[in-house]
């Protein structure tokens, strides 16, 4: 891929098209929409995600929040990331991408395949499948998935170009439950990776970017802060030096003490 | 005759297409439309006829994670 001159430096490139930012934003669960859009203001995001549901009025009776939304992601012109959420089967995965790609005019998708309720963890034993055949009808497929290494394999042998593994469960903010699983697939596994779900603090993202992780996707750490603004705006700092100490190099972790200011010339230093 | 739209029993006139049932739905925009769990572009909604029994999702763009 070749790309333009006026292309970021550090650019997160998913599926060849370059993002100059590594931070991906869930469009749910804010107090308002304008506390959204002056999030989204803030973060900057490479895509934002959003989804699909019933209409349940008829056209002219429906809620000021369904109404606004479309214009809103209209308006603030951030790439649509539309997902597959609440999807239980292979089937309704492949109905709500194709369409989720007519009404987003999108080929991006984020593929959520929901193998149990309780805990919102992704189907593995169905995922893969899921992404083979959206793959194959032409999507760019951003998989939620789980830690697992050899899922992710399988999700990059059917065609996937990124993965994207979660830290938590949707909506814990309880940060990487699973450091190494982790970090043995980002060591494993030489695709974009992004971390999905389950981030709840500016450090949790701060610290998977450190490990090498290319980009970090959430929604309600933001939006169920106190001041989800000042949030977005603080996750897109942390992300961004995630990503800054990940390139530089961290030291290695020494066992002993080591002064950092020389000894030599130490005032009132004597032979004990 | 009997269909579901978004689950919820409905009459339409024998004969009627798909884009007759969503003209009698008044869906805002924008939409899309899948038919027995399988989408239908809109280009088909004119020609597609309805059976009874079908059952109809007709969905729009929410806030989503």
């Amino acid at each position: 891929m070749t790309l333009p001159s006026s292309a970021p430096i550090d650019p997160l490139v998913l599926y060849g098209h370059a993002f100059d930012s590594r931070l991906l934003l869930g469009t749910a669960r804010y107090p308002s929409p304008d506390v959204l859009e002056a999030a989204v203001q803030q973060a900057r995001p490479a895509m934002l995600t959003a989804s699909l549901r019933r209409q349940t009025a008829p056209a002219g009776t429906a809620s000021q929040a369904d109404h606004g939304f479309w214009p809103l992601l209209r308006r603030l012109g951030v790439p649509v990331l539309p997902n597959t959420a609440g999807c239980h089967s292979v089937q309704e995965v492949i109905a709500t991408a194709q369409m989720a790609r007519e009404l987003f005019d999108t080929p991006w998708i984020k593929l959520e395949l929901i193998g149990d309720d309780y805990t919102l963890q992704p189907d593995t034993l169905n995922l893969v499948q899921a992404a083979d055949t959206l793959i194959r009808d032409g999507f760019w497929v951003l998989p939620y998935c789980t830690e697992d290494l050899v899922l992710c394999q399988r999700l990059v042998d059917v065609g996937c170009q990124a993965v994207m593994p979660w830290a938590a469960p949707i909506g814990t903010g309880r940060g990487p439950v699973n450091p190494y699983a982790l970090r043995m697939l980002r060591e494993r596994l030489d695709v974009p990776m992004i971390v999905d779900a389950g981030l709840g603090l500016p450090s949790h993202a701060c610290q998977v970017m450190e490990w090498g992780f290319d980009g970090v996707l959430l929604n309600t750490a933001v939006a169920l802060a106190q001041d989800p603004v000042a949030m977005a705006s603080a996750f897109a700092k942390a992300t961004q030096a995630g990503r800054a100490a990940h390139r530089a190099g961290a030291m290695a972790a020494q066992e002993h003490a080591q002064p950092s200011t020389p000894v030599l010339g130490t005032p009132f230093w004597h032979q004990s | 005759m009997h269909i579901l739209i978004n689950d919820q029993p409905v009459e339409v006139p024998a004969g009627s297409t798909l884009a007759d049932a969503i003209t009698q739905a008044q869906p805002s925009a924008p939409f899309a439309v899948a038919l027995n769990h399988e989408f239908v572009p809109r280009h088909r909604y004119a020609s597609l006829q309805l059976r009874a029994g079908d059952a109809l999702e007709i969905i729009r763009p929410v806030t989503g994670g």
